[in-house]
Parts: C-alpha cells; structure tokens; sequence
C-alpha cells in the first residue's frame, strides 16, 4: 500500500490537533508527501474536533465514508461515532476514558457503556488497540501528553510506514520546549503499551 | 523570528492553507495588512499581527470589513502593497467599497481575500463568493492547494499592479485549514512609504468620473481575460476523449478519482485556478477536445455556466454537466468518495463504492449522546443568560431574544434557550427594533463587545433616534473570544506593547442617546438580576453611582439615575463585562503551532 489516510477524532482541549501535526511532521522527516486537514472555529468550544493526515501520493485532504486506513479516537464515543470512517480492512487506536459530553453532566441522556462502544468496533474491524492515554501521560508527567501516548500506540501498531524515531525527533522539534521529555516520556509509554 | 518570515529559500515546510498565503503575500513585499476576524480566515490576521511586530509591515484588526477594505483602498491609492483578508460573509459587508474600488482600481498591489464556507462549519450561509467577481469586474484566483496558495498570494500582486485593479484571492476552509509542503520562495522588504497623488478625475467617484472609470474597468478586464487564458494557473492536461473541469479543492478530488478509477488515459483536464474573467480560449479548446465535459466546483455552476456560454458562443454541441439530480449538488462541500462516484457513473467506469462501517448493524442499538460547540464551563455568558431568565420569570415576564454572532449564539442550546432571530453581524439591535415595533413584546436582544464595535452601533443610534423600545444586553468580555482572542477597539486585555487606545462601550451607549446604562459584573448574579428587572421597567432604576474597580472588573455595578422623562424608547443597555474570565485573551499573542525546517 503507497497511500494511508488517518482519521483523528476527539473532543476540543484533547490535543488532537497537535497531535494531527506531530503525525503529519513525522511523515514527512520519514520521506513522504503529507496532506492535513483539520477544523477550527465552532469546534473547539468543547465540541468534537476531527482532523485527517494522508502519507503518499494522495492530494485529497479530507476523507470520505469507509476510506479511513486508520482510526486514532482520542476518546471512545467519538470513536464510535467516526467508525463511518472505517471499513473492516480499517486499524482502530482508540483511548478508552470517557470524556462526559455536557448534556449528560447535565442529565440529559447517558453515556454509553465503554465496552461495548469498543466490542462493536472490534467486532468490524481488521484490529483494535485500545489504550488508557490519561493514565499512561500522568505516569509520563502531565495528562495533557495523551496525545502523545496515543501517537505512541499508533507507532507501535505498525499500521503506517512512519518509524518511532520519526515521530521522537518530531516529538524534540515540534512541541513545546518544555513539554518535551514529558511527551516523549508519553510517546515511549504508548509504545510500550501493546 | 516568526517562523513565517523565515529566510530558507527552497526549504519545504508544512504550512496552513492560511499561513501559505500570508507568505506569499510577504514574498511579494506587502507592506499594509488589513482583516476584521472571521472562521476560516483568521490565522491570516493573527500571522500579520504578529509579523508586523518584527518588521516594516502595517497591520490591523479593524472594526469590520468595510473598515478594512476602504482602509487598504486608501494605503493602496497611495501605492503601497495591501492585503485585506476575510471570511466570505465579510465581503457583503465590505460589498460597497469593493464595487466602486474596482472602478477606481489602485496603485499599489492589492489582493482581497475572500474565505468560502462550504457546508457552514462557522458561519451563517454558504454564498458563493465567486459571484463577487462577476459582480464587481475584478480578477479571481482559487487555490486548490497550500504550494498554489502561496504562488497565487505572491502573484496575485503583479497581475494586481499590471491591471491596476485589485485581486481576489478566493478559498474555502478546507484550502484555509488544510496543511501542505510549500516551498519557500525569496522574501521582499516590504514598502511601506507610498505618496498620493492627487487625480480627482480617477479617484473621486462623481457620476462623470464614475461614466468614464466603468469603462476603463471593463477594458481591464478584458486585458485580464487575456492573462487567464494564458496563466499557469490554469492547465489543460492529459489526453482522451472525456473532459472534466475543476477548480479550488474539488480539482484534488478529481485528480485522486482518475487515479483511483484507473482512467488515466481517458481524460484531459481542465483545472482552473485564474478563474473570472473566464478564460473562454483555452475553454473553447477544452470544449473542442472533448466528447463529453463533467463539472466539478462546489456551490454553484460558475464555471459550469460560464463553459455553457463559451460553448453556445462557438456554436459547439458537446454535453456539459455538473450540478443535477445523479450529478452534484450546490448544497455542501464535497468529499473524495462522492467525486469518485459521480464521475465512474457520469463516464460509465465500473465501480463499487468502499462499504464502511454502519453503527446501525450494533445489536445494542446504543442512543448516542450528542456533543454540541458549548460555551467554556464558567463563561460569564451563562451567568449574564441566567440571570435574564431568572428575573423574567420572577417577573413573569415573556420576552423575544434576537441574537448575534459570537460565542454567546452558543446561548442558544439547552438549558439556556435564549436565541430567537439571527441573521448577520449587528442584526440582533436592529431586528429588536422591527420585532418589538411589529409585536409590542419585550424585547431583549444580545451582542458582543467586538460585534457591537462592527455594526451595533449605527442600529443603536437607529433605535434611539426612531424610539424604539427594547432592551441591550452587550456581552463585554474585552476580546473577540470565538475567532481566537483578537483584539478590538474596546480592549481591556491588551496584549504586549500594545499602544493603542480602547473606547469605552459605556461611553459610546451614551453618546448613542441611550439614558438607562447599567453596566453589571454577569458573575454578580443578584445585581445582574436586578438590572434586567429594571430595565424591564418592574422596579425603579438603581440610583447610587459606583465608579468601576477598574483592573479585574471586579464586583463592577454602576448605574445611572433614571430619567423620568425618557427620551428614547429604548429602556436600557446592560454591559456585562466579562473581562476577569477573559484574562486567557492574553493567550492570542502566542504562536500557534511551532513550523519547523524539513529536510
Ligand atoms: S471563550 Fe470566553 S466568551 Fe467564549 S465561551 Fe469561553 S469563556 Fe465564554
């Protein structure tokens, strides 16, 4: 395969954009035609923030129904609600803590049960790989680094022909200078999670 | 060093749509930057404002696009490079100045970016801009990607200067919000000094000057036909007896389905990119070449009629399609799988659409709670709604909530629910107006600090001059939160060295003739509850006088006596300062997201 197109889902204030960067970045350091995408404005009061990378020679910059390579869901309801994105040849990485939509925290509706959000997902797609990002960035330092133990995970999956040393020397360049061994702290744990 | 302004001629970088044309334009030396704030064009403004702090370039926000636009009409008169960035309803705004500016033209290069919003991520509707184009005689660029974005900023100034006549640089948010490789070009110093000379019989539009300067558009715009017709960014490409035309993001979707649909050798391409005045020769040749043409543009058949015409005009038969039912559509943007589709069945390609995954096929059948925009969690704005819907239910009132743009249109979800009427920028002072003259209800209508500074103010002197009678509530929080904390005219939060001066709403109001003026802290519940219940007219107007605790607008309330004989119908103006939460306004000066060199 010569084209992958990545999907990132999850709610504003979760670092989905940073990380749509870092992913995007590291393909290029490994040698690839990168094109992002991402959405601003309305999205980012809390709302769910969506964003996609393509790696090759791809020029489209958004992603159609069922055309997801891969899925990187930053929280598991929305990475149900993407799973349109995916086909059963799809790989999903999703984190597994819940953010709790407004409405709920207000009582309107619930918030559905985790695992079996995850056991559909699992049940349709070619692999599933489920992470605990905030647990694995409080251990790195800071919890706003689950993005970066997400990355981790997606490194690992070997889904995508980007290397971890791409993403580390990103990582170095890329994000804040004092959030770097913090994130790559995260990165390494996501890495190891599997 | 912002990293926009780097001097790596030849290094490829990941770059925004928006930041790719805020270098383009600083490779072609403009010198004076103008925008008003607006989703998906704003990273433009942000990366001028922070540019202009480390070199010769002028930049503003100023206080709507109209403002801007005359503003870079006035610095491009004078010579000087210009830019004037905004989202696409900004340009009904600054519609006024742009017809007549193209009959003038300018002196100096100036390039008029305009943000479409297909599909309505962050605006009100989904107009295509193209029509501005027709409209006003002036040539159009669309990008359809970050490299072409840059190229097209940068040359839009020469064909600019050569016709002397304003460019419009057209987009849509995914070419805004899309990141692409873009090769860095040589920077140009920026000119700054310009001279004007005075050509009253060019530059002051008085129905004799106008009569000769409409010609002289027209004939520029011919001059302009000609360069479309030969400009790079506009190709014909491949071979095969199918013809497909396209433009901005839509030609990438075209250029992925043939590859994909393996129709390589079947198609010539008609990517378009110097798009109005229509290039009509090299359609014509396109026209000629093919047995059958497919259209692919988002919202409307521009080009597609435009085709339509050149082929009528040479009398040329070939089937034109775009937009129709089993073809597209105008409504929405468009998307890779949907393009594919359309054109396996327009040319007759076997294809078998992805299947993707349907939450339908989960037995659990689980109800999915939504996740709406919100306001932040401890927004004074929910304060300032909460205390209007308490004091009217203690006071067993029912009221009509006209509304504008901002964070706080967000007020129209549950529980808060208070957003009837909205249609553009200023509406909600103005549309209180019409519905309480029209209904004789209570009315209480809603607007930001930044929206009221762009166009609340002339509604206001409207409504005190024609007494009409509602109430304002004008949500101060010092900033122009949604768009990403920019500054404006009432800033209470300064960023860095700023040196400008901030006008006070209050002072304004009243010199607008408004009497009853309370301005409250939201986060005060009981004292905002008691405003609201006063401007309703069911207590009496509060008659001590604090002054303001100026720093933190803390515990600020402060109103003035009320005036038995009320000249104005309009019973009062709440301003709710929200300046103590929006101490994170400081945050706008702060560079995004760090680019960095690529091998
Ligand atoms: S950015 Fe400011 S005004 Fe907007 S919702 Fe958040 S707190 Fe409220």
């Amino acid at each position: 395969m010569d084209k992958y197109r990545i999907y990132l889902t999850g709610v504003g204030g979760q670092g989905t954009l940073l990380a749509t960067v870092v992913l995007a970045e590291s393909a290029i350091y490994a040698g690839y035609n990168v094109v992002a995408s991402e959405v601003h404005g309305m999205a980012q009061r809390g709302g769910v923030v969506e964003s996609t990378v393509m790696i090759g020679d791809i020029k489209s910059s958004i992603i159609s129904d069922g055309e997801a390579d891969v899925l990187l869901g930053f929280e598991p309801l929305e990475t149900y609600r993407a799973i349109r994105k995916c086909s059963a040849g799809s790989v999903v990485v999703s984190n597994t803590v819940p953010v709790i939509p407004y409405g709920v925290a207000i009582g309107k509706g619930s918030y559905p049960d985790v695992d079996k959000l995850l056991d559909f997902i699992g049940s349709k797609v070619k692999r599933l790989i489920t992470i605990d990002a905030q647990v694995l960035a409080q251990q790195a330092g800071a919890v706003l680094s689950a993005n970066m133990a997400m990355l981790g995970a997606l490194a690992k999956s070997g889904a995508l022909p980007v290397p971890k040393e791409a993403f580390e020397e990103t990582i170095r360049t890329k994000t804040k200078a004092s959030f770097v061994e913090t994130n790559l702290r995260a990165f390494e744990l996501g890495l190891a999670s599997q | 060093m912002h990293p926009l302004l780097t001097k790596e001629t030849g290094k490829k970088f990941l770059l925004l749509g928006n930041e790719a044309i805020v270098r383009g334009a600083l490779e072609a030396g403009v010198a004076f930057a103008t925008t008003y704030p607006g989703t998906p064009a704003s990273e433009i403004g942000d990366a001028f404002f922070r540019i202009a702090r480390e070199s010769d370039l002028y930049f503003e926000y100023s206080t709507n696009e109209k403002v801007a636009l005359e503003t870079a009409a006035g610095a491009a008169a004078s010579g000087v490079r210009t830019i004037c960035s905004m989202k696409h309803v900004g340009l009904n705004v600054a519609a006024d100045p742009l017809m007549t500016l193209a009959y003038i033209g300018v002196r100096g290069g100036m390039v008029i970016v305009t943000a479409d919003d297909p599909s309505m991520f962050s605006s009100q509707n989904e107009q295509d801009n193209r029509f501005y184009a027709r409209l006003s005689s002036l040539p159009m660029l669309e990008p359809a990607s970050c490299q072409e974005a840059k190229e097209m900023a940068r040359e839009a100034f020469e064909i600019s200067e050569a016709l002397e006549l304003p460019v419009i640089l057209r987009t849509t948010t995914r070419l805004n919000h899309c990141r692409g490789i873009v090769t860095i070009g040589p920077l140009k110093p920026p000119e700054n000094k310009g001279a004007f000379e005075k050509i009253p019989s060019r530059f002051v539009t008085v129905p004799a000057t106008a009569r000769v300067r409409h010609r002289v558009l027209l004939d520029q715009e011919e001059k302009a036909r000609d360069m479309a017709v030969k400009s790079p960014f506009n190709t014909l490409t491949g071979e095969g007896p199918w013809g497909i035309a396209a433009s901005g993001i839509a030609f990438n979707y075209v250029a992925d389905a043939i590859k994909d649909l393996g129709i390589e050798d079947k198609v010539r391409v008609l990517k378009l990119g110097f798009t109005y005045p229509f290039p009509d020769v090299l359609a014509e040749e396109f026209i000629r070449s093919a047995e059958k043409i497919l259209v692919v543009e988002e919202l409307e058949p521009f080009l597609e009629e435009n085709l339509k015409v050149t082929a009528h005009t040479n009398s040329l038969s070939t089937p034109i399609s775009g937009k129709g039912p089993g073809l597209f559509s105008r409504l929405y943007e468009y998307n890779p799988g949907m393009v594919r589709e359309v054109i396996a069945r327009f040319f007759g390609v076997d294809y078998t659409r992805p299947e993707s995954i349907d939450i339908k096929e989960d037995g659990q059948q689980v109800q999915l709670p939504i996740r709406p925009p919100n306001l932040c969690a401890g927004c004074p704005h929910r304060a300032t709604y909460l205390a209007v819907k308490t004091a009217l239910k203690e006071t067993q009132t029912e009221a009509i909530f006209p509304t504008d743009i901002g964070c706080y249109t967000l007020g129209i979800l549950p529980p808060l629910e208070c957003a009837d009427f909205l249609i553009c920028m200023g509406s909600s002072v103005t549309s209180a107006a019409g519905i309480s003259k029209a209904t004789g209800k209570k009315v209480i209508a809603f607007i930001g600090d930044s929206t009221f500074f762009h166009s609340g103010i002339t509604g206001l002197i409207n409504a005190v001059h024609n007494k009409h009678n509602f109430i304002l509530i004008i949500l101060d929080n010092g900033t122009t939160a949604m768009t990403g904390h920019q500054p404006h005219p009432g800033v209470e939060v300064a960023p860095q060295e700023w040196d400008k001066p901030s006008i006070s709403i209050e002072a304004v109001v009243r010199a607008c003739g408004v009497e009853n003026v309370a301005v409250v802290n939201p986060l005060n519940l009981a004292k905002t509850r008691k405003a609201v219940k006063e401007a309703l007219g069911s207590i009496a107007f509060q008659s001590s006088y604090q002054r303001p605790f100026v720093p933190f607008m803390k515990g600020v309330f402060l109103a003035k006596k009320r005036n038995a004989s009320l000249k104005s119908g309009l019973n009062a103006t709440l301003i709710a300062l929200n300046a103590l939460i929006h101490l994170h306004a400081l945050r706008f000066i702060k560079i995004r997201i760090p680019m960095a060199q690529q091998p």
